[in-house]
C-alpha cells in the first residue's frame, strides 16, 4: 500500500486552476490543513480570515451569494461546533455552494475533546440541505472537490491530511452517493468509512483466512444515503451486518444503515463499531484507536459476535498497526 | 501568595521554563517552544509573586488519566486543584490558549506545585498531563483546546464571587490570536456591564498565530484602545520586565475589569529561533545542524 502526502495540497492548487471564482477560506490553521503552499500560488485567492469561526461561516456566505466558490479550510470542529447557527442559518438553509473541508475528523489528532469531531456526522444529517462526504484514502480526497462542484451546495468534508494511504486507484475517483466495494462476500456485511477502512482491511485479511466471507463496502457519502448498493450488501449476506466509523455510534455511519434496514424491512442484525457515547482524550492514534474500540481487534470481536462464534483470535496475529505523524495537533 | 519569592527568584523560574520547554522541544519531536519564550516571565510573575493561592493537594507526579466527566465520574483530579483552594479569599487562575499547557507544566514546576520529574510525564498515552490542556490536565479550570471560551467561564467565577460579596481575584491568561474571537469581546462586555473589578486578565501579545504575525493574518491592534472602549481597565507592559507586570496587577480600577497587555517576544530567551521566523507557532528541529546547534545551547543554559 502506498503512503502519500500533500494530496490536497496539490489538488487544491490544481482546482483553483481549473474552475473559476474558487476561494479558499482559512481561519488561522491553513498552514495546518494544506494550504500552506496555495497563497504562495494564488494569493489574491487566499482569505485569512482569523480566528474568528462564526464571522468565516457567515462572510463565506456573503461571498457565495456573489458567485463566488467558497471553500472553507480549518479542523472540523471549528466548522460545525462553534458556529453551528450560523452553518445552518447563512450557509445550509439558503443552499449556498459553501464547502466547509474539515480537518483531524474524529480522533485523528492527540488535541483531545476541544480537537475531535467525533459526534459531527450525526449533527449535520439533521440539517436540511446538507451534503456530508468522508474521506478515507488520498483517492477520496482528490476527488472530494470535483464532488463539492457536483453538489453545487452546502457540503461538508471530513478531510485527510499528511500522510495517508492509496487504497484505491486514482483511475476510478470516488462518485457522489457511490459506496465502493473493496470485497465481495456472503457471510457478513461490513460498512465502514474514513480512517477505519484501512483498520478494517486489516481484520478482514484475517477473517478471509478464518473462512469468513464479508461484503466489504467503503462508505464516502453519509448524507444523502441512498446507494442501492447498501441495500444490495445486506440482503445478500447469511449471518448480519457491521458497520465501523471514525465517530459516535449515535447518529453516524451505523445509524444510517439502520435506518436503511428498517426503512426496508431488513431484519438481520446490526452492530456498530465506534466510540461508544462517551467523550474521548488526547493520546496517539494507535492508543486511541485501541481505547475507543476502534481497530481491527473491535471489528473481529464484532463479527465473531454476529457468527455467534469464537474465531481463535489472537491480536499479535495482526499486522503491525502503522504510526504516523500523531505527535502534532 | 509567596511572599517569599525574590524577583531574582521569578527571573531564574522563567529561565528555567524555557529550559523545561526546550528539553521537551529536543526529545519529544517538537514542542510549543516560542509559546514558552514570550510567557515565561508572565507565568513566574503570577504564580511566584502575584497570585495568592493556597498550596496544592494535587499529585506532583500526575497520574493517569481519570477518564472524562460524566454523572458516574465527577471526582477526578481536576487540573485547578494544582492551584490550591478554590474557594474565597483565594485567587483563581483560568489559562486559557490550551497550547501553552507545556510552558504552564513548567511553571508548575517552578511554582514546587508539580516535581521536576512530572516532565516525563508529557504527552504521554494513558496520562492526564496532555499536549492541550483540558479539565483534568494540570493547571487547567477548563477545556481550553477551544479558544475563548475560559474568559466566559472565568467572568461567571468572578461574577459567582460578586455575587457573594467574596474576596480573592479571578485572573485569566489569554494569547493575542485570542484577539480575534467575538467571544473575548462579549465576555469584557458582561465583566463591564456587571462591574467585575475582580477580574483581571492578562494577554501575551507575541505577534504570532499559527499562519505567522497576526498583523498579517488578523490585524487585532489597538488594543489597548478597544478594551478601553469596552470598559475596561486596560494597561500595556513590556511583557518581560517582572516588575513592571507584577505593578501593573496593582492597577485596577473600581468597578472595571483590568486588563493588562503584555507585550513579548516569541523568541525572547533563545534567540535562535528568530531563523525560523514567521511560523513560530510549533517549533519541531530539523535533525542535524539545527537540532545539535539547539542542544548546545540547551546544555548552556
Amino acid at each position: 500500500m502506498k503512503i502519500e502526502s500533500d494530496v490536497h495540497s496539490k489538488n487544491m492548487i490544481k482546482f483553483a486552476q481549473e474552475n473559476e471564482d474558487v476561494l479558499v477560506l482559512s481561519a488561522d490553521l491553513g498552514t495546518s490543513c494544506e494550504v500552506k503552499e496555495f497563497p504562495k500560488v494564488f494569493p489574491e485567492k487566499y482569505l485569512s480570515m482569523g480566528i474568528a469561526e462564526q464571522n468565516m461561516l457567515s462572510w463565506a456566505a456573503g461571498l457565495a451569494r456573489e458567485g463566488f466558490r467558497p471553500f472553507l479550510h480549518t479542523f472540523a470542529v471549528f466548522l460545525y461546533r462553534r458556529p453551528l447557527d450560523q452553518l445552518e442559518m447563512s450557509i445550509a438553509y439558503p443552499n449556498l455552494p459553501v464547502s466547509l473541508l474539515g480537518f483531524v475528523p474524529g480522533i485523528t489528532t492527540p488535541g483531545g475533546v476541544t480537537h475531535q469531531s467525533i459526534e459531527d456526522v450525526g449533527i449535520l444529517r439533521t440539517i436540511p440541505n446538507m451534503t456530508i462526504f468522508d474521506c478515507g484514502d488520498a483517492t477520496d480526497v482528490e476527488s472530494a472537490l470535483n464532488i463539492c462542484k457536483e453538489v453545487n451546495g452546502p457540503i461538508y468534508v471530513r478531510m485527510l491530511r499528511g500522510q495517508m494511504p492509496r487504497l484505491f486507484s486514482p483511475d476510478k475517483p470516488t462518485e457522489f452517493n457511490k459506496g465502493r466495494v473493496i470485497s465481495e462476500g456472503n457471510d457478513v456485511a461490513l460498512f465502514s468509512s474514513s480512517i477505519c477502512t484501512e483498520e478494517a482491511m486489516r481484520a478482514t485479511q484475517w477473517l478471509e483466512k478464518q473462512g469468513v466471507s464479508v461484503q466489504h463496502v467503503h462508505i464516502t457519502t453519509l448524507k444523502p444515503f441512498t446507494d442501492p448498493l447498501v441495500v444490495e450488501s445486506i440482503e445478500k449476506v447469511k449471518h448480519g451486518v457491521v458497520t465501523m466509523e471514525n465517530h459516535v455510534t449515535i447518529g453516524g455511519l451505523g445509524t444510517a444503515v439502520g435506518e436503511v434496514m428498517l426503512e426496508h424491512q431488513l431484519h438481520k442484525q446490526l452492530i456498530k463499531v465506534g466510540i461508544n457515547d462517551e467523550w474521548t482524550h488526547g493520546a496517539s492514534k494507535p492508543y486511541l484507536l485501541k481505547k475507543y474500540g476502534l481497530d481491527a481487534a473491535s471489528l473481529i470481536r464484532a463479527v465473531e459476535k454476529i457468527l455467534d462464534k469464537d474465531l481463535g483470535f489472537k491480536e499479535e496475529e495482526l499486522e503491525e498497526i502503522r504510526l504516523e505523524d500523531y505527535d502534532r495537533v | 501568595m509567596d511572599n517569599n519569592y525574590t524577583i531574582a527568584d521569578v527571573e531564574k523560574a522563567a529561565k528555567n521554563i524555557r529550559k523545561h520547554v526546550l528539553k521537551l522541544t529536543l526529545e519529544r519531536n517538537g514542542c510549543y517552544l516560542s509559546q514558552a519564550c514570550s510567557s515565561a516571565e508572565l507565568f513566574a510573575t503570577l504564580y511566584l509573586r502575584v497570585l495568592n493561592l493556597s498550596e496544592s493537594n494535587a499529585p506532583r507526579l500526575p497520574e493517569k488519566f481519570p477518564g472524562t466527566p460524566s454523572k458516574d465520574n465527577m471526582d477526578y483530579i481536576q487540573g485547578a486543584e494544582y492551584h490550591g483552594s478554590l474557594k474565597a479569599p483565594y485567587d483563581r487562575f483560568f489559562i486559557s490558549p490550551a497550547h501553552y499547557a507545556a510552558p504552564v507544566y513548567a511553571a508548575l514546576i517552578e511554582a514546587n506545585r508539580l516535581d521536576e520529574e512530572a516532565l516525563e510525564m508529557f504527552n504521554r498515552d494513558g496520562y492526564s498531563m496532555e499536549m492541550i490542556g483540558a479539565n483534568h490536565t494540570p493547571g487547567f479550570e477548563n477545556a481550553a483546546g477551544t479558544l475563548d471560551q475560559a474568559i466566559s467561564v472565568a467572568g461567571g467565577t468572578a461574577h459567582a464571587r460578586k455575587l457573594r460579596g467574596e474576596e480573592g481575584r479571578v485572573f485569566v491568561m489569554m494569547s493575542d490570536g485570542e484577539m480575534e474571537e467575538g467571544q473575548l469581546w462579549e465576555a469584557l462586555q458582561a465583566a463591564a456591564f456587571y462591574k467585575l473589578d475582580n477580574l483581571v486578565l492578562l494577554v501575551d501579545i507575541n505577534g504570532q498565530q499559527v499562519e505567522g504575525e497576526t498583523k498579517k493574518v488578523m490585524n487585532i491592534e489597538p488594543l489597548e484602545d478597544r478594551f478601553t472602549a469596552f470598559g475596561a481597565k486596560a494597561v500595556s507592559v513590556d511583557g518581560h520586565d517582572i516588575q513592571a507586570i507584577e505593578e501593573a496587577a496593582k492597577q485596577g480600577e473600581k468597578n472595571k475589569p483590568l486588563v493588562i497587555l503584555c507585550y513579548t517576544d516569541p523568541t525572547q530567551g533563545i534567540p535562535y529561533l528568530n531563523e525560523r521566523r514567521p511560523i513560530l507557532h510549533f517549533v519541531r528541529l530539523k535533525q542535524g545542524e539545527e537540532f545539535d546547534k539547539y542542544t548546545k545551547f540547551y546544555n548552556e543554559m
